[in-house]
């Protein structure tokens, strides 16, 4: 099964990934190898399995409702890029 | 043609929780940007979300009120996109397994009609950021203080159908989340957010029309209005021989129009699926039912109780049951003065007390007098001690004295005893007449109406302390008579 | 000093025969020597790891000690330490310098643990012979032109090297095993849950485990009674009280039955390989136990399985790299907000973790999540049962960690379909959430090759025991790679 060109540009937006047109051709091959390995499970019987989410038969533990956290702001934005006004900076957002 | 309109109302409610609903960051509004903001919240490489307790209680609370099927296993899933304003790139939901479903709510016409609306789920979801659009040089701040806060996702089936009843729906969702005390429902701050989902369709077709989704409408006003010209438009656009195209529109107030949004035509694709980080929520009858038994009496059923009890109207009902201390307080007025019509204090409050609140803009616990105090000043009317024209002044004192000095000091102090003595009457009745001939022998040809105008003449005489009944009987009596 | 394992280091640390400072810089100028060839290490923290040798003395001088105390180890770049960079061998994360502890890190540091650096790996733990690296690949101290494996090639290669006491790794289709077979150490992953992932760069969230590549089944025992047991932060950690590894290696023999699927004996197989494991299921026969020929009736569907599951999830847990809040920012400054997540993503990341990342998306995507997504869950199911019904007969089951010793560097690192073939035996154990390890067996061309063996779940004790009765058995595991003797 072929990925052409513009799956793959479909799949990079979705993906906000940036493919450049060197590696287009590549990238696309590759994947479509991929593709052909795992779709030997598109004939396996199935039937009466259950899809297993969680190699685990646990429920998920409830936390109790307090306030743990304070602020460091100023410690964790040191590892931002650009921060202005405590806040983060990003190309402008149009709604 | 007959258009018929189908609306449904998705509304998003932020859970009253102390901490946020996958870290333990507060939830407390206007804090400083990325104050708090917690690794979790910034979706730091490596941190993983652990649910929080409250918010799934609060949710099955909700769930019970509206008759809901709790869920013994849900699940959370990952809606997938990109946008400043959501750290991981993913928002943690549920889809395909939500906490509660299958539920309804009972609303009431403006003509005292009860519909039923179907709430087909309401669900667990984290909020995100905000972005804030001053200038930053071409570009947004991203403030990610508000991700992560607990929202619960109520998503009503398409039973509405009017601007109106989607108002009338809006606010008794938003009445009985504050009732339940999961959500404070604060539209300002963005704790109660409302989508819509609008079609039109000719009336009796059963198909639905394509529809449209009107996004953040974040008054009841707005709600109706956006829905009202949404609607216009798309009968428009079908009239004219167009079809409606299936978008995401916002209202703009200004305009008073709405306007498709702007961003870049993409397939949302959001492939959801089941959080592997969270394992499934496992919710047992006990639960259950010690959180049924922790349910206040809910909006609906204190309305009904309020008029079969008190022989209220609909209306007066719904408007002394719109919030639980509304209600707490007419009770306890009631109770104080038990030989008292609760109709008559219900007027009271509803003449008095709501506009000196909404006037002080004070929430009624706040109130300055108190329902001991109201249920007095309805008994002093209903004795006759006072007119009902009086009582306004009293109220006003009781009001500024905060409740301080007694009713009956303050009836005494401001002199407004009522003149209810026969003698008394009588002859404020003769002079008015003697002093009105002309309007006395309109009445006495047949002109009824003109009596109203010879009350009030007594009244004034009186500044307003006879007994407008026992002036109208006289007036009657003696127009008559003569 | 380098020769001695972690168990024996410890009694002389405690006998204070030697010092943790001794031992620090002893491994510390076996790395500044070593590591050039290698590679192994990404960062290496020569003044924490000096300052936190000198606490551990304190420490041991006034008997407060844990067995791993003044101990000097590796982790893997992929768990997050405070203060130190944080790569997870890629561009992505070059800048990010950590402002936590993952809790296994926090854990090993409350025992007294030293951390010598952070080792090198495949780029967000995507391969099997850490060549996707942004660091460039890691060299295999038995032959240098051959991966150490993947995806904790710089923890294998470390530890092989004697360049680190032990290490930490994840193991998410194998990428602790099979570097532990090709570098001729014990690699342990242990039980799904059992370790906390907190902290840990998620790549496949329901497939991660931290686990440990050590020289032997003990020093692994010691390493993971520390890191094991539950975590508040990690609501995936089971709740399970986590039994004493280390009492249960001391237990007498008990005779078990090893079940050993005729499925992996398979053409892919390298005979050499096969030869070897079957000598060593000798061993286990001497020893008393009683091998037996089992079948799994799916597991030739796990690697497809595994190839949706694992890049759908990480599809998504990479999503958060954006060089908004941390880590890579393209410099080509764009007005377009979808230009600029692409660009930093496109520009931040390599080949492999982009071709994973648009797998993940493909088999999510509408109209394809029923047919890959849905299906390759209810395989996986089907996967699990097969195992559940093998332990119902058998106690643990044996084959090989790998079908071939090390290849080449740069021999498959274009073929990623023969990348992924090499994890055909491993990716079974995480699809189940099963504990697994691999110990050395045996040489090939004077490579190393790996016996692994597989339990059912929470059986990390009947595991490591069985390991370290083979290795009492065996000297496999004590072979230095020539060259790194000294």
């Amino acid at each position: 099964m072929s990925l052409n060109r513009e799956d793959v540009e479909k799949l990079c937006l979705l993906a906000r990934l940036e493919v450049t047109p060197e590696e287009m051709t590549d990238v696309a091959s590759k994947l479509s190898d991929i593709v052909t390995l795992v779709n030997q499970l598109r004939t396996a019987d199935t039937t009466g399995a259950v899809p297993m989410a969680h190699p685990l038969d646990i429920a998920q533990r409830l936390r109790e409702d307090k306030v743990t956290e304070s602020d460091q702001h100023e410690h964790y934005q040191q590892n931002a890029s650009m921060v202005e006004r405590d806040l983060y900076l990003v190309p402008k957002v149009i709604e | 043609m007959d258009w018929e309109v189908v609306i449904g109302l998705e509304i998003h409610t932020q859970l009253a929780t102390e901490s946020k609903i996958f870290s333990g960051s507060s939830t407390q509004y206007g804090a400083s940007p990325n104050s708090q903001a917690s690794l979790v919240d910034l979706g730091y490489p490596g941190v993983l979300p652990v649910l929080n307790r409250s918010a799934v209680r609060m949710a099955i609370k909700f769930g019970l009120a509206t008759g809901c099927q709790i869920s013994p296993r849900s699940i959370f899933a990952r809606k997938n996109y990109f946008y400043p304003d959501l750290p991981k790139g993913y928002q943690i939901s549920q889809y395909e397994l939500p906490i509660v479903y299958g539920g309804h709510l009972d609303i009431v016409l403006e003509d005292g009609g009860i519909k039923t609306i179907g709430i087909t789920r309401a669900h667990l979801e984290e909020d995100a950021g905000k972005s804030l659009h001053d200038d930053f040089r071409g570009r947004s701040g991203i403030d990610l203080n508000r991700a992560g806060t607990p929202l619960l996702e109520i998503v009503s089936e398409p039973d509405l159908r009017s601007a109106t009843e989607a108002g009338i729906y809006m606010r008794a969702i938003h009445t009985l989340v504050r009732y339940l005390g999961i959500s404070d429902g604060n539209m300002q701050e963005g704790s109660f957010r409302c989508d819509a989902n609008v079609s039109i369709r000719p009336r009796g077709e059963k198909k639905l029309g394509t529809r449209t989704e009107l996004k953040n409408l974040n008054s009841f006003r707005f709600v109706e209005k956006a829905i009202q010209v949404e609607v216009k438009r798309q009968i428009d656009v079908v009239e004219d021989g167009a079809e409606v195209i299936q978008e995401t529109r916002l209202y703009d107030a200004d305009s008073d129009t709405t306007q498709a949004m702007r961003t870049k035509e993409e397939a949302n694709d959001y492939r959801y699926f089941p959080d592997p980080d969270l394992l499934p929520v496992i919710i047992e009858d006990k639960l259950i039912e010690k959180l049924r038994s922790e349910l206040p009496e809910l909006p609906d059923a204190k309305r009904k109780r309020f008029v079969s009890k008190y022989a209220l109207s609909e209306t007066v009902a719904e408007e002394l049951t719109s919030t639980r201390e509304i209600g707490d307080y007419f009770e306890e007025a009631v109770k104080s003065q038990s030989s008292v019509p609760p109709k008559r204090i219900a007027k009271l409050i509803q003449r008095e007390l709501t506009e000196a609140l909404k006037k002080n803009s004070l929430n009624i616990k706040k109130s300055k007098v108190l329902p001991e105090a109201i249920a007095v000043l309805a008994s002093k009317i209903q004795d006759n001690s006072i007119s009902s024209s009086a009582a306004s002044t009293v109220f006003e004192e009781l009001w500024r004295t905060d409740s301080s000095i007694d009713v009956s000091d303050v009836i005494e102090k401001l002199g407004l005893e009522q003149i209810s003595s026969e003698d008394a009457i009588n002859t404020m009745v003769d002079d008015i007449i003697a002093q009105n001939p002309e309007q006395a022998e309109q009445y006495r040809k047949g002109k009824d109406k003109v009596i109203g105008f010879l009350v009030g003449q007594v009244m004034k005489i009186s500044h307003g302390k006879a007994n407008p009944q026992q002036v109208n009987q006289a007036l009657k009596d003696k127009l008559r008579g003569e | 000093m380098h020769e001695a394992t972690i168990a024996q280091l410890a009694q002389e640390l405690k006998s204070r025969k030697i010092s943790s400072q001794e031992l620090t810089k002893h491994f510390l100028e076996r790395i500044s020597r070593l590591d050039e060839d290698l590679n192994a290490f990404i960062t290496i923290t020569q003044n924490d790891a000096l300052a936190q040798a000198k606490a551990a003395d304190a420490r041991l001088a006034s008997g407060e000690e844990t067995p791993l105390t003044g101990i000097p180890i590796a982790h893997k770049d992929i768990f997050c330490t405070k203060r130190v960079k944080t790569s997870c061998g890629s561009r992505m994360l070059d800048n990010f310098i950590s402002p936590y502890d993952a809790t296994v890190v926090a854990r090993l540091k409350q025992a007294g643990a030293v951390m010598l650096g952070k080792t090198n790996m495949d780029e967000f733990a995507m391969g099997s012979s850490n060549e996707t690296s942004f660091y460039g690949p890691a060299h295999n101290p038995w032959d240098r032109n051959t991966v150490p494996g993947g995806s904790s090639g710089g923890s294998a290669a470390a530890v092989a090297a004697r360049m680190a006491c032990g290490a930490t790794g994840t193991d998410t289709g194998g990428s602790i095993r099979q570097p532990a077979a090709f570098s001729g150490v014990t690699g342990v992953k242990p039980t799904y849950g059992r370790v906390s992932r907190y902290g840990i760069v998620a790549f496949a969230s329901s497939l991660d485990q931290a686990g440990t590549l050590t020289r032997t089944a003990e020093d692994a025992a010691l390493m993971l009674q520390i890191m094991s047991g539950s975590d508040e932060l990690d609501s995936t950690a089971l709740p399970n009280l986590v039994p004493d590894f280390c009492k249960a290696l001391k237990d007498p023999w008990e005779n078990i039955t090893i079940g050993v699927p005729d499925n992996f004996f398979d053409k892919g197989l390298d005979p050499n390989n096969a030869q070897l494991i079957r000598d060593a299921l000798s061993v286990f026969e001497k020893l008393g136990a009683t091998i037996k020929e089992i079948h799994l009736e799916n597991i030739h569907l796990s690697v497809p399985v595994y190839y949706v599951v694992a890049p759908a999830e990480a599809s998504s847990n990479l999503s958060r790299f954006d060089g908004i809040r941390y880590g890579y920012r393209t410099e080509g400054e764009s007005s377009d907000l979808a230009e600029f997540y692409m660009r930093t993503r496109g520009e931040g990341f390599g080949a492999e973790v982009k071709r994973r990342i648009l797998t993940g998306t493909y088999v999510l995507s509408a109209g394809y999540y029923d047919a890959y997504y849905l299906q390759a869950q209810k395989i996986r199911q089907l996967i699990s049962q097969d195992f559940a019904r093998a332990f119902e007969d058998v106690d643990l089951i044996a084959g090989p960690t790998t079908p071939t010793p090390a290849f080449s560097i740069g021999q498959k690192i274009n073929d990623p379909i023969q990348m992924y073939l090499n994890d055909i035996y491993t990716i079974g154990a995480p699809l189940a959430g099963l504990p697994a390890l691999s110990t050395p067996c045996g040489l090939v061309n004077n490579l190393p090759v790996g016996l692994q063996l597989i339990g059912p779940h929470l059986s990390e004790e009947r595991l490591l025991k069985a390991a370290h009765y083979f290795q009492q058995e065996t000297d496999w595991h004590a072979l230095v790679p020539p060259g790194y003797i000294d």
